[in-house]
């Protein structure tokens, strides 16, 4: 992020602005990825009216950075109509697609309607492998084409690369085809909870020696030393500090009108079908809530020495139960970078050696029997 | 001498964040901050009215200075813009490519970029 857009958003966050909105425009997807944690039916989705009608608001409240997501946003008709409104109203608009529906007329609108990004789902460089995920055979091959179409308009083009059990070795593969296409790629090891709870989704998490291997790679996060470094003690200003923007100056509204923190936190704080957008953002009691947490009062995490560079997600905690307690997957991240365990496996350690001696208690029972 | 005329690249991204314009690029996503003069124009730009009478009406008539400066000082500045492509200026009246919403009123500092 530049200077100037870190001023922005510090700027927005005392001025309690919402800088950044994640929409999703339909949960109705044309791929059906094994990882992803959507429900793909359609529970009633925003009309065309009431989605430009919250662009109305989200510009009034503030809102200058718009993510268009989903579910694939293609899918919707007046998906055009939506984005035309969106850039009347002068936001800076990214997108995040499948793009197995962009053709070359396609490329051509999004060009003249000026979008920032364009960002992909690109699993493997290997069609039997990127296929085997999206559940749609040909996707790869679709969606390559599109960048190419997005590319020679001129468009900035970002492939997102979700590691996971069934592709973690084919980074290396993507990231070529990725400066072959001449686009920019991103590498995410994180393989989120469903938005009900599920946690079926999680186990397709790549193990330990893989996030070892991706944190030693020099080519993805550039000093290793200064990377897998261990964070220096945490000083006021970091304990002080707010654990992440969800809720601070972003937020995310699903196609149901759902506002949440963020799309990877799934606390229910209002919806604009009933309560205008700015009065959810500003007097939510749940928002206020999230806004209010300080590092410090982080129960476990505060007291970790990974605390002041932990990539600790609210979201996950949340999902895990506590939204001020630890993300475990983060603990492991930090476990895989550093070498270090968290405050919370050892705790979790020191828990499970209590329960092993629970465990003899069966069998003295037999022995009495 | 000729008028300039000036209207508000309608590729560029634009919101009002506490009196201060942010504008990122539709060229390359540069982002900049628009300083109070630099908001004058952006906020006036509407493809019709010429710098001249920009200078005049918002310009000269609510700060103390020299219009014959300040018109020159503007026309440099709205060049500069214009560099950046976050402005279009022109000796003829701009038509709208498309539709505007009405920013804010601004108030800056001294222009950034990136």
């Amino acid at each position: 992020m530049s200077s100037l857009m870190l001023e922005m958003s510090a700027k927005a966050l005392k001025l309690n602005i919402p800088l950044s909105v994640h929409l999703d425009l339909t949960y109705r997807c044309n791929e059906r990825c094994v990882h992803c944690y959507l429900d793909h039916d359609d529970h009633g989705e925003m009309t065309t009216s009431e989605i430009k009608h919250l662009l109305d608001e989200m510009a009034e409240a503030g809102v200058f950075i718009l993510t268009l997501s989903g579910g694939e946003i293609f899918l919707r008709k007046d998906f055009f109509e939506l984005l035309e409104h969106a850039r009347r109203l002068m936001f800076c608009v990214k997108l995040k697609t499948n793009a197995v529906m962009i053709r070359e007329k396609e490329a051509q609108r999004l060009k003249d309607l000026d979008v920032e990004s364009i960002q992909i789902s690109i699993y493997s460089h290997r069609p039997e492998v990127h296929d085997a995920i999206t559940l749609v055979s040909g996707s790869l091959k679709r969606s390559i084409t599109a960048i190419r179409f997005l590319k020679s308009q001129g468009l900035k083009v970002i492939i997102a690369n979700v590691l996971m059990t069934q592709n973690m070795q084919d980074y290396p593969g993507v990231r070529a085809l990725a400066g072959e296409l001449g686009v920019e790629c991103t590498l995410d090891p994180t393989v989120t909870p469903m938005m009900d709870g599920n946690r079926s989704t999680v186990a397709l998490t790549v193990d330990h020696e893989t996030l070892q291997q991706v944190f030693r790679d020099p080519v993805l996060v550039g000093d290793v030393d200064e990377f897998c470094a261990i964070a220096p003690k945490a000083g006021e200003d970091d304990l002080n500090s707010a654990p992440c923007s969800a809720g601070h100056n972003a937020c995310y509204v699903s196609p149901y009108g759902d506002v949440f923190p963020c799309v990877a936190f799934p606390l229910p704080t209002g919806n604009v079908r009933r309560q205008r957008f700015v009065d959810i953002w500003r007097h939510s009691d749940q928002m206020n809530e999230v806004r209010s947490i300080r590092v410090k009062d982080l129960t476990t995490c505060s007291s970790c020495s990974h605390v002041g560079t932990c990539t600790r997600c609210p979201g996950l905690a949340f999902l895990e139960g506590n939204m001020r307690g630890p993300s475990t997957q983060d603990c492991e991240k930090s476990f895989a970078r550093t070498g270090v365990p968290s405050a919370n496996m050892l705790n979790k350690k020191r828990n499970a050696a209590k329960l092993v001696q629970i465990r003899a208690l069966p069998a003295l029972a037999g022995a009495s029997a | 001498m000729s008028r300039l005329y000036l209207a508000r690249d309608p590729r560029v991204a634009a919101r009002s964040l506490g009196g201060e314009m942010m504008i990122m690029s539709g060229r390359d996503s540069t982002l900049f901050i628009l300083n109070q003069t630099a908001t004058i124009l952006w906020q006036a730009a509407d493809g019709a009215t010429p710098l001249d009478e920009i200078v005049d009406s918002r310009i000269c008539a609510e700060f103390e200075v020299d219009r014959c400066e300040s018109l020159q000082d503007a026309e440099s500045l709205a060049r500069e813009l214009a560099s950046h492509e976050i402005l279009q200026i022109s000796e003829e009246p701009i038509q709208p490519r498309s539709a505007t919403v009405a920013e804010s009123r601004a108030e800056s500092r001294v222009g950034e970029a990136q």
